[in-house]
């Protein structure tokens, strides 16, 4: 028992690990995103053509930014610099960046086909931006399996930092791939998701995307930091039952 | 530091090349006297071109239209099949650690590893090939050589690319299960220009027509081979 109570006190203790109290960032984050919610539901005008499941625009897109371009972009750069320094901290953020990226993908990949069903007429079309992500998720999910299959920390770290580090070097592959397979194929005449971003939104609904996208970023850090702390919890723990 | 005796150089630190031809010599010489894998790979695809021929209407669906695309979900397939060996062969009496203490760099290994694994692939796509023609009854025609040329440029990236994975699975528990997970995506840039180049040319295109889908498994190969190399002594224990 007493072996159990000084374990838990030095675990408190270790660097970077605090007592549990109120997440104050995450409490923001929740706010921000309620907020956000409210005011696209509530307060902003419905499109003219597309109607109310514009709406998810509101949350697909910010999802995509978090997750496609922060989330994965950590991942790659963590897994790259880890193989340098070997730094156990790049490790715990590239795991945790991988974690909520496949969340946050998976909200993508979840609203992307409810809004294309009622704009395109269909769920899914072999959109290069659309095929990439699915790749990506892809990725990032056989990312994580592998995780999961090695024990020791140092091999399961550098393994996993190779397939990272491989990863960030497909990604334009698939990129260019799906394009030039698209070229090949005639295009469908549909509302392409470029056209929505780049087509002038009036003030309300710009606002209002302003406000997702930063609601949104404050809950992809807050999830990352959460992930993070109990990533170092977990090593600081199994260092003192193996070590 | 050759040491000359009788005027015949005994063993001499070799290069890069030659140790790697070594070791791909020794992997394929296992591979010729066991065949174990290779029949199956082999056993395999044709099995797969008999069984996919089944899967369509031959009256909705024309073979020229089928035999690109099963001929590299094949390809790919048997592939893996081959990859998984690379670095089984080594766990045995932990032969890979002799071979980490061997004076050989680890980028040769990678190098040996891989073009017993190029060499296995060609084998296989070299049977499967014709099989693919004879069953789903394709025009006999200049297309033989561009394909074969398709194919081998192909096989360059499915060998650095699998052979990595493999070293970074046989670190796992579940190896055979992990490697198509890890590998697949990977062959992605890989399948699609080339099951593109392969309908293209059956179909008659000029070849100009495929120079694209071409340059994009050229790129593919110089990245990753050069990419494999790099990272293959990450995936060894230090």
């Amino acid at each position: 028992m007493t072996s159990v109570s000084t374990a838990e006190s030095r675990a408190v203790a270790a660097p970077g690990v605090q007592t549990p109290g109120v997440d104050w960032f995450m409490a923001i984050a929740l706010l921000a995103c309620a907020y956000a919610a409210i005011r696209a539901v509530f307060f902003t005008p419905v499109d003219a053509m597309l109607g109310a499941v514009q709406k998810i625009f509101y949350l697909h897109v910010p999802a995509a930014i978090a997750g496609l371009y922060i989330g994965c972009g950590l991942l790659a750069i963590c897994s790259i610099v880890y193989l340098w320094i070997k730094d156990e901290r790049l490790d715990r953020l590239a795991e945790s960046a991988a974690e909520v990226a496949l969340v946050f993908m998976s909200v993508v990949l979840t609203t992307g086909p409810i809004w294309g069903r009622s704009s395109w007429g269909t769920w899914w079309v072999w959109e290069p931006r659309l095929t990439l992500t699915l790749f990506l998720w892809f990725l990032v999910l056989s990312y994580l399996v592998l995780r999961g299959a090695i024990e020791q920390p140092e091999a399961r770290a550098r393994l996993s930092a190779v397939m990272g580090a491989l990863a960030a070097l497909l990604v334009p592959f698939i990129h260019l791939t799906v394009l030039l397979f698209r070229s090949q194929h005639p295009a469908p005449i549909v509302l392409t998701p470029s056209a929505l971003t780049s087509s002038k939104l009036p003030p309300e609904m710009a606002a209002t995307f302003g406000i997702s996208l930063l609601a949104f970023m404050l809950l992809f850090f807050a999830v990352l930091r959460l992930r993070y702390r109990w990533a170092t919890v977990r090593d600081a723990r199994a260092a003192l039952e193996h070590g | 530091m050759s040491e000359v005796r009788d005027g015949t150089p005994t063993y001499d630190a070799p290069g890069f090349f030659a140790d790697s031809w070594r070791l791909a010599k020794k992997d394929l010489l296992i591979e010729f006297r066991t065949r174990s894998a290779f029949l199956s790979a082999t056993v395999f695809a044709l099995l797969s071109v008999v069984i996919f021929r089944f899967t369509w209407d031959p009256t909705a669906v024309s073979t020229l239209d089928l035999a690109p695309g099963v001929l590299w979900v094949i390809f790919t397939f048997s592939g893996l099949l081959g990859l998984n060996r690379s670095f089984s062969v080594e766990q045995a009496d932990r032969a890979m650690d002799a071979l980490l203490a061997s004076p050989m760099s680890r980028e040769s290994v990678f190098a040996g590893k891989a073009l017993a694994n190029f060499i296995f692939v060609v084998a296989v796509q070299s049977l499967t090939l014709p099989a693919v023609a004879l069953f789903f009854n394709l025009p006999v025609g200049a297309w033989w050589i561009s394909i074969a040329g398709v194919a081998l440029l192909s096989a360059i990236g499915l060998a650095a690319v699998g052979t990595l994975f493999a070293a970074v699975a046989s670190n796992t528990r579940m190896a055979e299960m992990l490697l198509p997970m890890l590998a697949l995506p990977f062959f992605v840039p890989i399948v699609i220009p080339a099951a593109q180049a392969t309908s293209l040319l059956l179909s008659g295109q000029p070849f100009v027509d495929v120079v694209s889908w071409l340059k994009v498994l050229l790129a593919f190969d110089i990245v990753f081979v050069a990419a494999c190399t790099v990272a293959f002594p990450y995936t060894l224990e230090e």
